[in-house]
């Protein structure tokens, strides 16, 4: 069953709402990564709270005009316009008073979902009928979902995917220097509204799938675990969008596969489940990455802080260098060196003398730089350098007559 | 409207309403200023899973074990915001979508695979909350508020609400200074040998308490209007600490009785018969007054 899902194999409308939500989580975080960038992140939970009054707003009016108040696309459009206001809100409470940005954002999410809430449980006194369902927006259900609906989600998400690529030089711009950008003639205000609309534009579409609370989710988490895979902007673009599109698939898959399973709370799943792999794993900025990058930095200052008590004829206390020597074949379990040992330490010895005459000596205060206790002087000067070095350690002889 | 309807139906309700939101908006003060009010958002969103969590280990709704895995769920997306930012180097904004959107998610599922179809615990009832449902049967009218035998049916939530809503004063009046002094210069109170991280935490989890004791009661969306509407448009009228919190307990006062007001008799005014959603009511009037107070608050300028 989830085999069939993930090939889509499992009917027309989960086939299509499993692709829908496939372009929706890559245009999610690809529109993401640029907000992510510029340290926005939460204001997408400004924006996306704020559709709910939105909805209401559209239901209530089409159905007094005698449509019927489900209809799709007039919800997205008033859930587009209640969040657009969401977003003038934080940009107004940020720029006329004094609140910062996380403050204005709180704001603005609890009061524009409270109203919205109110509309709702006006709405269920409403006589129309055919209410229910509008607290699918909430956390999103894609059962039941038409086909009309299911094809302007997955044109929605194409739509933002296709913009961003457009747009994504200058967005980049933007995100790491707003000054350069407007001194090479871009305008920072109409970059910053055309990255906030693309945002709106993903909250919007993938309200239907995965429901206002949780799209914020689809926009921070697959640029956050792009970010542990490259330093580099383009990359961690394109990383997201795919992060995002196997959350978006995966997600659906599973939720087509089971009943019980809702989409929304799956594909964020998925998504952490990505985000915790990387976190893990990544090469060089992962948690197991850095660790054994700790333990070797570590075992060197051991090894080397060990051979030089052994070269001096020190004993060494400290349990962790026992071990590590011993491990080795340095010295044997009673702590006196071995033959290999002994050699070792006595290059180690040398090594740590050649370094004190290079720090001691002006004319190589660039390589001294370089010196921390772990690397060889072989590494850093020449061989004749190191000759001269030598010679120095050896003492000025006196000059005979 | 008289007292015989006024107080079994809408008293206790109205002065839970009160309660949770001071209990909110006193903490809210300090979260607003060390710009930790996104803090509060997270919380009132893992309040889900822990007492999804709690209810799935105890299998009975049981007050006190809901609170107690809602704290604890409270503290586990803090440790994870920490360790995300701190070992991951992601700025903290982005460590929270990440942390909070997973643990709500997760509680979701969690409902919807268990059986809890028996029990009065879903998604809608965590964020609307069930003010209007706190209601006073046993009273008769004001004289009610004598008699031992109708005290004795009051809801529990009141007590527990007005419990949380004590113990986050008295805090709050006990560590005023150290509180004052972290909270506007942090390197100040570090130097002055003040414990600066543990005052940090103690005000995330004085937050998560008053945060899970009003949700207990009214739902998690007047859990965070209350952390952030009062104390921000209180930090718009005053340049005083002490002044700015007097502000939010009177804006948070003002907003759960104007909003309780509105949305149950609001619409009889205007012809229709139902009452609608009194936490989102509340919510919106706190919307007003910030935005009244971004307009004309004497302080809302940076001085």
């Amino acid at each position: 069953m989830l085999l069939e899902a993930l090939t889509f194999q499992l009917g027309y409308n989960a086939t299509l709402v499993t692709l829908g939500a496939m372009l929706l989580g890559g245009a999610a975080g690809v529109t993401g990564t640029f907000l992510f960038l510029r340290k926005r992140a939460l204001v997408s939970d400004a924006i996306a709270h704020a559709t709910l009054p939105g909805v209401g707003m559209a239901f209530i009016v089409m159905a007094a005009v005698g449509l019927d108040g489900r209809w799709l696309p007039g919800l997205l459009a008033g859930s587009a316009v209640s969040a657009f206001a969401g977003l003038l809100s934080v940009q107004w409470l940020v720029s006329r008073t004094r609140l910062s940005e996380d403050a204005a954002i709180g704001a603005v999410l609890s009061v524009f979902f409270g109203f919205g809430i109110v509309l709702l449980t006006v709405i269920q006194t409403m006589a129309t009928g055919g209410q229910a369902g509008l607290e699918g927006f909430l956390l999103g259900s894609t059962a039941g979902m038409l086909f009309a609906d299911a094809v302007l989600i997955a044109l929605g998400g194409a739509l933002v995917l296709a913009i961003v690529v457009l747009l994504r030089r200058p967005m980049t711009m933007m995100a790491f220097d707003p000054g350069f950008a407007a001194a090479s003639g871009l305008n920072p205000g109409r970059i910053d509204l055309a990255m906030m609309g693309l945002v709106l534009a993903v909250t919007v579409v993938g309200l239907k799938v995965v429901g206002l609370i949780l799209i914020v989710a689809l926009l921070i988490i697959p640029p956050v675990t792009a970010r542990f895979w490259s330093d580099r902007a383009d990359r961690v673009v394109l990383g997201a969008g795919l992060f995002g599109a196997v959350s978006g698939w995966m997600g659906a898959a599973i939720s087509a596969s089971a009943p019980d399973l809702p989409t929304g709370p799956i594909i964020v799943l998925v998504a952490f489940g990505l985000f915790a792999l990387s976190f893990a794993f990544a090469p060089s900025r992962g948690l197991a990455s850095m660790w054994a990058r700790h333990r070797r930095f570590q075992t060197g200052v051991h090894l080397r802080q060990g051979l030089l008590s052994l070269a001096q004829g020190q004993p060494i206390y400290e349990p962790l260098t026992l071990r590590l020597l011993q491990r080795r074949g340095l010295v044997r379990a009673d702590g006196v060196a071995t033959d290999e040992g002994a050699a070792r330490a006595a290059r180690a010895l040398m090594d740590e003398r050649r370094w004190d005459v290079a720090r001691a000596t002006p004319e190589f205060e660039l390589a001294a730089a370089r010196y921390d206790g772990l690397a060889r002087i072989e590494e850093v000067l020449t061989a004749d350098q190191i000759a001269g070095i030598d010679a120095r350690i050896a003492g000025p002889r006196e000059a005979r007559a | 409207m008289n007292g015989a309807e006024f107080v079994p139906l809408s008293l206790t309700p109205l002065v839970i309403g009160c309660l949770a939101a001071i209990a909110c908006a006193l903490p809210g003060n300090f979260l607003v200023l060390r710009r930790q009010a996104l803090i509060g958002d997270a919380i009132s969103h893992v309040v889900l899973p822990g007492i999804v969590v709690a209810f799935l280990v105890t299998g009975v709704i049981s007050t006190w074990a809901m609170m107690a895995g809602a704290a604890a769920a409270a503290l586990l997306a803090v440790a994870m915001i920490e360790v995300i930012r701190r070992f991951g180097r992601i700025e903290p904004g982005a460590a929270m979508g990440v942390t909070f959107t997973t643990l709500f998610a997760a509680g979701v599922l969690m409902l919807e695979q268990s059986d809890t179809s028996g029990v009065h615990l879903d998604v809608e009832h965590a964020l609307y909350g069930n003010l209007e449902s706190l209601i006073w049967l046993e009273a008769t009218g004001w004289h009610s508020l004598l008699d031992p035998s109708a005290l004795a049916g009051l809801p529990s939530e009141l007590f527990r609400i007005l419990a949380v809503t004590l113990v986050v004063g008295v805090l709050l009046a006990v560590f005023w200074r150290p509180l004052a002094i972290s909270t506007f210069d942090e390197g100040y109170a570090a130097a002055l040998g003040l414990p600066v991280r543990w005052i940090g935490l103690g005000v995330v989890i004085v937050s998560a308490l008053a945060a899970v004791a009003a949700f207990d009661a009214v739902g998690s969306i007047i859990v965070i209007a209350m952390f952030i509407c009062p104390a921000a448009a209180a930090r718009l009228m005053t340049n005083r600490l002490g002044v700015q919190v007097a502000w939010s307990v009177f804006f948070a006062l003002m907003s759960a009785v104007l909003g309780f007001v509105l949305a149950g008799y609001g619409p009889l005014w205007l012809g229709a018969s139902d009452a609608v959603s009194a936490a989102g009511m509340i919510a919106t009037v706190s919307g007003f007054i910030l935005v009244l107070a971004g307009l004309f608050g004497p302080a809302r300028k940076r001085a």
